[in-house]
């Protein structure tokens, strides 16, 4: 808050400089980022309508008329539940993970370390999703097997390790993580940024009064950045909702609903399911593939604005 | 931030001068190529199965490579794709893996859009199917349909079962339990292997025909190099992919009569010749669609293939696209044309009493 009242009061300082008058430059900064915004939703509508006009046509096509011959809801119903299912997975390790490093990064780390670090944290996003993809099926996938297993034996009356373990590897499980890593480097930047600026004041009012390093960050960083960690988070769940190429590539769906993470049999997820089908669709497949992305459209807008209420409550308290 | 800025804006350059590069490149192939070996010119577009898009790319090169004023293109945007496009005269000819039906009006639509020439449908590209299997320590597997219906349809789930240790009188069967591996994705290998299953053994395979796997539960991959991959990395899994992929992996023999046969291209190509035609689908003089015996019992034969067929029309309003369209198709199906596919793409080439069926219906293409 503090940052924002000197902005405005340089901004002030500054009108007042020039006379109250308002530059040619400022005008056509302003002119600009209007121009930008627009852009911006123009083009959101533009996606939204496209959705809906080519979707229109299986949502009301009869469930006879469809490819399967399910109805829409049924068709999208596992596909939405495996979007939802991966990137919960993916958000639940990557989001405390991503602040365990913003942390250390901001205050642990000495700071040639922690610049280091940093660089290579957001190098992870600098890879494209293919490629995670392929790793996860050649690396991780294989080398999750055993640990699969183990789960399986020890912890199979949790029924997300029920099993039968994937002897291939290629399961929910391998997905989520490959999803969790490729989430981190978003959460993790917007928590850094947001950590490194707790005020020293607090900080060291903190420790001046007995509290030990892990007091200070429990009292003073992690409180001051509650709501940009929440809105990181939200970004990395999109992302994951979203993410198609690493999904297709490493999932072994078989359209079963299931929380059991470490079978063969997998819910697919809607992006996923557009890769794999829009290939040799033609005619009303199309539109029901194109239905299902409206939906998934609709899943990630319902994420966002979850997350900004959460945030406005946190301000608001 | 601005790091980035400075990275997007360097990519973005190099994208460009390389775009320009390659603009550069092809144009000083045409104007040093410029007296070209045929008089063959324009811009012919295809479309259709993604099987055959290995295959087409082939011919297309070697064919723009012997006629440099031609600009042949293949979009492999599926085969339900490409016959549309063809009815509606997007394209000037498809690649299709199952021939046109009157279920849905295409193969009427179809002969409309040739006439008043006639419609051209003759089998192209023949691909067998391998089952592939990782057991190490057990080679040459054997596997009656019976068999291979249960084991695809779940009901079969250790390898050391009854009915696989009676097709493989001898062998020493692990009891690792049996993941069968299948494409995840949409495909004209898995609607003929689900074709064969069900033709040959209805009593054990009650799933329908599909171009979209059917069983629930199974392992799935995408793409014939996704299922080869699930199979080598999992001990036990037995998955269906083209014989030309199967790499490293075992394949297994299937019974045929009383033998068991090996997914080779002679023993693929000689099933489509001893099929008969289909006489409901093949309306017209040169719609050759073949009704393939998956039952056969005859020697040599492998019945689990996969067939595409090329669709064209013997006449089209411009001399040029005539020309050009009979060029290629007489290419395709060449002995020459063949040879290279089987190379490029591992496909079958069609058998020389094959080639002389359906030569008549490219030499028919006309301008007019």
């Amino acid at each position: 808050m503090a940052q924002v009242d000197t902005t405005t009061n340089a901004g002030q300082l500054l009108a007042a400089a020039s006379g109250g008058r308002r530059r040619p430059g400022d005008r056509i900064f302003s002119n600009t980022a209007t121009a930008a915004a627009v852009t911006i939703l123009a083009l959101l509508a533009g996606v939204a309508i496209f959705l809906v006009a080519e979707g229109l046509p299986a949502v009301t096509a009869a469930a006879s008329e469809l490819p399967g011959g399910k109805s829409l809801l049924d068709y999208v119903a596992p596909l939405a539940f495996g979007t939802v299912l991966a990137a919960t997975f993916a958000a639940l390790i990557a989001v405390p993970l991503a602040v365990a490093v913003a942390l250390f990064i901001t205050h642990i780390a000495p700071p040639r370390i922690a610049l280091t670090l940093g660089y290579l944290v957001d190098l992870l996003a600098a890879i494209p999703s293919i490629v995670y993809g392929l790793w996860g099926i050649f690396v991780l996938g294989p080398a999750a097997v055993p640990v699969m297993r183990w789960l399986e034996e020890h912890l199979g009356f949790i029924p997300i390790f029920e099993g039968p373990a994937s002897v291939t590897g290629r399961t929910m499980f391998v997905a989520g993580l490959v999803l969790a890593v490729m989430i981190l480097p978003i959460v993790s930047a917007v928590a850094r940024e947001v950590f490194s600026q707790t005020p020293r004041k607090l900080q060291e009012g903190a420790q001046a009064l007995g509290a030990t390093r892990w007091e200070m960050i429990r009292m003073t960083v992690l409180p001051f950045g509650r709501s940009s960690v929440i809105s990181g988070a939200m970004l990395g769940l999109g992302r994951a909702l979203g993410e198609t190429m690493a999904v297709t590539i490493i999932l072994s769906v078989s359209g079963a609903v299931s929380f059991n993470l470490i079978s063969q049999a997998n819910p697919s997820t809607i992006a996923a399911n557009i890769a794999l089908n829009f290939p040799e669709s033609s005619g009303i497949a199309i539109n029901l593939l194109i239905a299902t992305g409206l939906v998934l459209f609709a899943i990630t807008l319902v994420t966002n604005m979850g997350a900004r209420a959460i945030i406005a409550r946190q301000n608001r308290g | 931030m601005s790091r980035f800025r400075w990275l997007a804006v360097l990519a973005f350059a190099s994208v460009l001068a390389l775009g320009v590069a390659a603009c550069g490149s092809s144009s000083d192939e045409t104007s040093s190529g410029g007296s070209s070996s045929s008089d063959l010119s324009g811009e012919i577009a295809g479309a259709g199965s993604t099987a055959q898009q290995a295959a087409q790319e082939a011919w297309i090169a070697e064919f723009e490579n012997a006629n440099s004023g031609v600009t042949l293109s293949y979009d492999p945007v599926g085969s339900g794709g490409g016959r549309d496009q063809f009815i509606a005269a997007g394209v000037a000819y498809a690649g299709s893996d199952a021939a046109l039906s009157s279920e849905e009006g295409e193969l009427e639509k179809a002969t409309k859009r040739c006439g008043p020439g006639e419609l051209i449908e003759i089998p192209n590209y023949v691909s067998p199917i391998a089952i592939v299997y990782n057991l190490p320590e057990v080679e040459g597997l054997q596997l009656s349909p019976e068999t291979l219906a249960k084991i695809f349809s779940q009901e079969i789930t250790t390898w050391n079962d009854k009915a696989i240790a009676a097709d493989n009188p001898g062998v020493d069967l692990p009891d690792t339990r049996i993941t069968p591996v299948n494409r995840s994705d949409e495909s004209g290998t898995t609607e003929n292997f689900t074709e064969y299953l069900s033709e040959v053994v209805p009593d054990v395979w009650s799933y329908e025909v599909s171009g979209d796997w059917p069983v629930k539960g199974g392992e799935a991959a995408s793409g014939t190099s996704g299922v080869v991959e699930a199979v080598t990395a999992g001990e036990g899994a037995i998955g269906y992919a083209d014989a030309s992929q199967a790499g490293e992996l075992e394949v297994a023999k299937v019974k045929v009569g009383k033998e068991f046969a090996e997914p080779t291209a002679e023993a693929a190509a000689k099933v489509l010749e001893e099929s008969p035609l289909d006489k409901e689908l093949s309306q017209g003089k040169y719609v050759l669609a073949y009704e393939l015996d998956r039952e056969t019992e005859s020697q040599g034969t492998y019945p689990i293939v996969l067939t595409s067929y090329a669709i064209a029309c013997t006449r089209y309003s411009s001399a040029s696209e005539a020309e050009t369209v009979k060029a290629y198709l007489e290419y395709v199906i060449s002995p020459e044309g063949q040879k290279l596919a089987a190379e490029q793409a591992g496909s079958a080439p069609l058998s020389a009493a094959l080639t002389k069926k359906v030569t008549p219906a490219v030499e028919a293409i006309e301008a007019g």
